[in-house]
């Protein structure tokens, strides 16, 4: 399967790997797919408290080219919006972007799964 | 990965075309290019003499007669030409085959194509390294079996099935006994007289032929087998299986079973020792787990995995110098992870995790040493980008996680 460059590019040098304390008030984790699937992938966003802008974004993935370069540009992404912003990131947004062959839609699919996930964990965090 | 050396460890995938072959089928294609039924010219028999010659060498490798050789085009028709061959001309007797769950699915999707035709079909299990239970297969046999289908090596895992035994138990309850072994012949030594294979599969390009022609042994006495030709026109091979033979893959076929047979010892005993190297270092990497039996295997391959990490990621990260395989529902066309691992009792993601990777011939032991290097330094990389892996580092037991499906 021929992967585009810039799929390739985030495979080969991943943005924003690594691990947010979860238990911060400000960040919010979202942990969706299953081994027994081949994806699984751990979403994580710091909230700036002032501004309620994604300030940071970390991400992990266990899962193919696909699902590794999907969670990796979603970080991209997050940084610097509002959760609502955030909330708007659609998969097929991914898809273009990454030119995902349609076997690998459900990858984009899983990371917006993973977004939406990491904002409802911070929101349940900080509900009013 | 920089370095340009591009390597081929997919050896059970396919071969190359061994260049001493390749020299052999040249002049069939525009000197002796007779059609071998041609029986009225010179072209024509110097084609037939070629076949005949093919024939001979092919029944050497496995200790037949020439005359029950019956050309295809490939191991995949063979399956067919046998299952199907064998349920239509044994109707009378039955309609019950028994096989196992790790076949081919050559086999397999012929096996569900005849019960739709009303056949029974028995799918025995197989155990954690993947060998049949005799007892099992015995206990299965009914008054209406007719055939017995059981590959000689597994094309995923190499695990070898106790051939004789089986059909001894065949022989016994007068079943037919078939077996795929695409993956066994020109690499093992293969007698189908002393062990009591009836039927036999196998296929060119993975010994070192080329693609597009394969075997299926028919019995001629002791017992003497029939099939019904599933193709027809003109009466070819028998009456078995009918079209113009391809006599130029047919010669490649004849002489790569020539060289397997003068070499095979020794290409399996320098194998195997690359083999094991190769294993040996993998398998001291943290959380690896080999998958099938460690005794009853083909010599030049093995099967890992490497949990917490997904193979086709893992191959991403080296496949631009490595050539081999995974279990992965993503390198897979239907999204379904290895059936044949499933079917050991490893969970989905051991599946998900593993390698594939099968020498031959042509692997040098720099080779070796390169994957070995390649494939650590990957499985480390994207052990760095998995969560699992990091919780697994946490002492967290991912058994008793609640993931959420999507």
């Amino acid at each position: 399967m021929a992967y585009s460059d810039k799929l390739l590019d985030h495979f080969k040098k991943p943005k924003n790997v690594g691990t947010l304390d979860k238990a911060q008030k400000n960040v919010g984790t979202g942990l969706v797919g299953a081994p027994e699937c081949g994806d699984v992938m751990r979403l994580q966003i710091e909230v700036d408290e002032t501004s309620g802008l994604i300030k940071d974004a970390k991400f992990k993935t266990f899962g193919c080219g696909s699902a590794i370069a999907s969670s990796s540009l979603a970080t991209e992404w997050l940084k610097g919006k509002t959760l609502d912003e955030a909330s708007s990131i659609d998969n097929m947004d991914i898809v273009e972007e990454l030119e995902l062959p349609p076997v690998k839609i459900h990858c984009s699919v899983l990371a917006e799964d993973a977004i939406k996930s990491a904002i409802k964990d911070y929101k349940s965090k900080n509900a009013e | 990965m920089s370095d340009k050396k591009l390597i081929y460890l997919d050896n059970n995938a396919t071969t190359p075309v061994d260049p001493r072959v390749v020299e052999a089928m040249l002049p069939y294609f525009t000197e002796h290019f007779g059609n071998s039924a041609s029986r009225n010219h010179p072209f024509g028999w110097a084609a037939e003499g070629a076949v005949d010659k093919a024939r001979e060498q092919i029944a050497n490798l496995i200790g037949a007669d020439p005359r029950e050789i019956i050309f295809t085009s490939g191991a995949t028709e063979a399956d067919n030409l046998a299952l199907k061959g064998v349920a239509e001309m044994y109707k009378r007797k039955g309609n019950h085959i028994i096989t196992l769950e790790t076949e081919h699915k050559a086999v397999l999707d012929t096996c569900k194509t005849l019960e739709k035709q009303g056949c029974e079909v028995t799918y025995l299990k197989v155990n954690r390294q993947g060998l049949v239970d005799l007892a099992e297969l015995e206990a299965a046999i009914r008054p209406t079996t007719i055939l017995v289908s059981i590959m000689f090596a597994n094309n995923e895992i190499g695990v070898v099935q106790p051939i004789k035994a089986i059909s001894d138990i065949c022989v016994k309850n007068q079943v037919l006994f078939m077996s795929d072994a695409t993956q066994a012949v020109g690499k093992i030594p293969v007698n189908v007289k002393e062990l009591g294979i009836h039927l036999m599969a196998f296929s060119a390009h993975k010994m070192y032929g080329p693609k597009g022609v394969g075997v299926l042994y028919v019995s001629r006495k002791g017992p003497r087998v029939k099939v019904t030709s599933q193709i027809d026109g003109g009466g070819h091979e028998r009456g078995m299986r009918s079209g113009t033979l391809n006599v130029p893959g047919i010669v490649g076929m004849g002489k790569a079973c020539e060289l397997c047979a003068e070499e095979m010892e020794a290409d399996a005993a320098r194998l195997s020792k690359l083999r094991d190297k190769l294993e040996t270092e993998l398998m001291k990497v943290e959380e690896v787990v080999f998958n099938g039996h460690t005794e009853y295997r083909m010599p030049h391959m093995t099967n890992l995995s490497f949990k917490h990490v997904e193979g086709e990621g893992l191959m991403m990260t080296f496949n631009q110098n490595i050539a081999l395989s995974s279990g992965s529902a993503c390198t897979s066309a239907s999204l379904e992870p290895s059936y044949v691992l499933k079917a050991l009792g490893l969970g989905d993601d051991l599946a998900h995790s593993s390698l594939r990777i099968s020498l031959g011939r042509f692997t040098t032991e720099e080779d070796i040493d390169f994957a070995i290097d390649a494939i650590r330094t990957g499985v480390n990389h994207m052990r760095e980008l998995s969560p699992i892996w990091e919780m697994y580092l946490e002492g967290i037991d991912l058994d008793s996680v609640e993931w959420s499906e999507h």
